[in-house]
């Protein structure tokens, strides 16, 4: 996606100046409709006359945050990243000793304050990416699957995310759909047993349809009732923790013999087999969560449904006035969405887990939020924010237990990325860069891509 | 139920009114059929005690002691003809009136409350003490759906809230201890919430950008500084940062005095006696004061406010940061009052609830009230009853006030109108 982008901003933007070219057009028909799709979705679909200038108001915004090139985004990170690490280094013990005596000798603390953070950042890239210490090529490339492992719920659950955004609605509900999918899944898994390929073929089912039912019913909800589904879908998740924390309280759930809130082991039948043989963690969930992310590409780009979501996304009315039912776009797209996020439930269970316990859905439904948001609700772009939140979150653990950083620093800078990247202004104006389409900023433009190329 | 919803957003607003309560009727046959089916059919064979007061209490009130079978049926049967009577309103055109809904769900109340305590293995409860700790649970979440009220009701959608209590309640625990004064952590905790808000803000008001996504991603950034730092600065040391002084509980004379509710109302701390009164301003601020016109003129319509000469950001801006304080204070609730230290993401979820419950409330301050007693009252029911020891699993007790929330925002308030540019950003011009 950034590369595209860069190829765009570097070919095609001087030359046209203002004017976009052909495939900025697509583009920003394209963020039209993601615009109205991340806009909090209004309970009540607008009134005719004030549909019009709120249109275009957004327009203008994505066209600003379309416009904001790769550059942006990559500086966006850089300063996400100078920010966790000033954080770090204020809080480094270190730091703290060295700056009682700034003034006499300022290096010392600027040279541990240094240390403190890229030691945290060198640590977060070996277990995110690549460990040249490791002794065997295995050992070194082994954080790198275990991004992937990471990312496969994520990207998963993010396209849920992505799908119900695209189509107006905010689905703060992936983590129950995630928590009941990995539940009906782990229960296929454990409790029937069947012969090799149509039992994951079953758990993989199961993870849909849980997902699905739960997803379904805030649809439902919204479409049936009107009842906002942001409130409903909160309130899910709440059930669902509720509910299989219930569940595993009962022996049906639970290991013969224990009373530990875990269920048993899936059976070898019922589990991803590992990608790259057992040496890694790296399961054919990534592979699933691939197929997704060209299934939601598919279902939005190429087919009728996903025409109908966006145009439900976009302009509610407009798309009842087209003869496409809205309510039932609402019931659809949640019950992909919520298909989508049980799919990054079967990737716990019968693959990175291997197990159902209360703590399956880990918080990956709250970052499929941030991920969706960050992939600005493409397809694609959600697999991108996937894996890079994949290298957080796998590399935090590293940098925690190797430098004692605490893992929280990476949702820090994971949620200042989000925030720097929707606001390209402000990181224009920090960099000093100038606004998009000033035809007068164009030598000092095509400079400072270079510089970042 | 689905024609009508499918054509009503069509043709808007007046004639269709009257189709669309057909959810009401439904609603309440359910709830009373399945209230037959649970609380009279399968009513347990003995009595349930209410006690209204401590015995030490200086006006003690007998106790009430009911049959669960009678009062079973007895609500059963009513609720069965409210739910019979509001379809024969609706058939005849007529809508369900207010009253009758809040009449159903006392007695849906009253009836749950009967059985489930008349199951559990000790049939006594303290309904003073029920009441209290509802209370007390509740005062969080009133700040935060208060704070959410004068943020969306000029315009600005605040998924931070979640954000604002726990910054709130970290500053106030880090300044709090650091002085040593419970009363500079309440002041720490208002700046922090203004801090929140302040990028909130400028973010969504200044560069534009997509309101949720700047809360979600608000709340996401505060758990993650609050953690880090809570790791870092505040285990290393935890006696110097984080083991704040509690505000002391102020028992106002007299009006403590009074049965049952005296010593909810009245034996609180300056966090409570600041949420009565938070309320009333907003309240009274927001419908009778030419500041309050102007935020809603903003809200709802913010060309029009412009035209009139309001300063639709700078309204926008300084309420947003009005919030803050707001949501400070409750966040203030968490380490000054209920416990005496900061824990790590200690809001659990509360900033939701009340935006659930400022939802639920319909954007109004009284009814964000109501609501977010409602979720008190929920969550302490959940304490108390696996404590009397109820047969029903404590999952789902757990459970019940995010069902009911459900079931309230699906059938009894429906579409819930927002304000009209709530979540819309203003670009002049």
């Amino acid at each position: 996606m950034s590369a595209d982008e860069t190829g765009q901003q570097t070919g095609n933007r001087p030359e046209h100046g203002g004017k976009p070219a052909a495939s900025d057009e697509q583009r920003l028909l394209a963020a039209a409709e993601l615009g109205d799709g991340t806009q909090a979705p209004p309970a009540v679909p607008a009134s005719a006359e004030r549909l019009q200038p709120e249109l275009r108001e957004q327009q203008t915004v994505i066209q600003r945050i379309v416009t904001g090139n790769a550059l942006v985004s990559v500086l966006a990170v850089v300063l996400a990243l100078v920010a966790g690490g000033i954080l770090i280094a204020l809080t480094n013990e270190e730091v703290a000793r060295t700056s009682s005596y700034f003034f006499a000798r300022p290096q010392d603390m600027l040279i541990a304050a240094w240390t403190a953070s890229s030691e945290a950042y060198i640590a977060l890239f070996q277990g995110a990416v690549f460990n040249a210490d490791g002794s065997t090529f295995t050992r070194m490339i082994y954080p790198l699957t275990q991004t992937l492992t990471v990312a496969a719920p994520l990207i998963c659950a993010g396209l849920g995310v992505a799908l119900a955004f695209r189509a107006g609605l905010f689905n703060i509900g992936a983590q129950g759909q995630i928590i009941i999918g990995a539940t009906l899944a782990a229960w296929v898994g454990f409790s029937w047993h069947l012969p090799v390929g149509l039992h994951l073929l079953l758990v993989i089912l199961a993870g849909i349809v849980g997902g699905a039912l739960w997803g379904g019913l805030v649809g439902l909800l919204k479409a049936k009732t009107g009842a906002h589904e942001v409130i409903v879908s909160i309130m899910l998740n709440y059930v669902a923790i509720n509910l299989v924390l219930y569940l595993l309280t009962i022996p049906a759930f639970q290991r013969p013999g224990s009373t530990n809130p875990i269920s048993p082991q899936l059976d070898e039948t019922a589990m991803y087999p590992p990608l790259f043989g057992d040496a890694f963690r790296l399961h054919w969930g990534f592979i699933v969560a691939i197929l997704a992310t060209a299934f939601a590409w598919w279902l939005l780009n190429r087919s009728t449904i996903g025409f109908e979501l966006r145009a439900v996304g976009s302009n509610p009315h407009a798309a009842r006035t087209a003869g496409i039912s809205v309510t039932k776009g609402y019931v659809v797209v949640m019950v992909i969405a919520g298909a989508l996020a049980g799919l990054a439930g079967t990737a716990q269970v019968a693959g990175t887990e291997q197990v159902l316990t209360a703590g399956v859905a880990a918080s990956f439904g709250f970052d499929a939020i941030t991920v969706a948001l960050l992939g600005r609700s493409t397809p694609w772009g959600t697999f991108a924010a996937g894996v890079l939140f994949g290298a957080f979150r796998a590399g935090g653990v590293t940098m925690q237990t190797n430098t004692g950083t605490a893992i929280d620093i990476v949702l820090v800078v994971q949620s200042l990325i989000v925030l720097f990247i929707a606001a390209p202004p402000l990181v224009r104006a920090i960099f000093r860069l100038p606004e998009p389409g000033r035809l007068t900023a164009k030598p000092r433009k095509t400079a400072s891509t270079g510089g970042a190329a | 139920m689905s024609t009508a919803t499918a054509t009503e957003p069509q043709q808007g607003s007046a004639p269709t009114d009257v189709v669309r309560n057909w959810k009401t009727p439904v609603i309440l046959a359910v709830l009373s059929v399945l209230s037959l089916l649970v609380f009279a059919i399968g009513a347990p064979d003995n009595s349930v005690t209410f006690r209204l007061s401590a015995t030490n209490d200086a006006l003690v009130l007998p106790d009430i002691v009911l049959s669960a079978v009678v009062t079973g049926w007895v609500t059963a049967i009513l609720m069965l003809a409210a739910a019979v009577w509001s379809f024969q309103l609706v058939r005849s055109g007529r809508k369900v009136p207010g009253w009758l809904v809040t009449v159903f769900a006392v007695l849906f109340i009253v009836a749950f409350l009967t059985w489930v305590v008349g199951s559990a293995r000790t049939p006594n409860v303290a309904l003073y003490g029920l009441l209290a700790g509802s209370f007390t649970l509740a005062v969080p979440l009133i700040f935060g759906s208060l704070s959410g009220v004068l943020c969306e009701r000029s315009g600005v959608v605040n998924i931070a809230i979640e954000g604002q209590l726990l910054f709130g309640a970290f500053s106030a625990a880090v300044a709090g201890s650091l002085s040593g004064n419970a009363f500079v952590g309440l002041a720490a905790a208002a700046i922090g919430g203004v801090l929140v808000s302040a990028v909130l803000a400028v973010f969504s008001i200044k560069y534009i950008v997509n309101q949720v996504i700047v809360g979600v991603v608000l709340n996401v950034l505060v758990s993650g500084l609050t953690g880090f730092l809570f790791s870092t600065v505040l285990s290393s040391d935890p006696a110097k940062w984080n083991s704040p002084p509690r505000l002391p509980i102020i028992s106002i004379p007299v009006l403590s005095d009074i049965p049952v509710l005296g010593p909810i109302l009245f034996e609180q701390s300056v966090v409570g006696y600041l949420m009565y009164i938070a309320l009333a301003v907003i309240y009274v601020g927001l419908f009778h004061t030419k500041w309050g016109l102007r935020t809603r003129a903003v809200g709802e319509h913010p060309k029009a406010a412009d035209t009139l000469g309001v300063k639709v950001n700078r309204m926008r801006f300084m309420n947003v940061l009005l919030a803050g304080v707001v949501a400070g204070f409750g966040g203030a609730f968490f380490t000054l009052v209920l416990v005496s230290s900061f824990g790590r993401d200690m809001t659990a979820g509360q900033g939701y609830i009340a935006l659930a419950a400022l939802i639920f409330g319909r954007w109004n301050p009284l009814g964000a009230f109501f609501a977010a007693l409602l979720f008190g009252f929920a969550t302490n029911l959940q304490y108390v009853l696996s404590a009397l020891g109820s047969t029903v699993p404590n999952q789902f007790l757990a459970m019940l006030p995010y069902v009911v929330t459900i079931f309230a925002v699906a059938g009894l308030v429906g579409r819930a109108r927002p304000p009209a540019a709530s979540g819309v950003p203003y670009i002049k011009g």
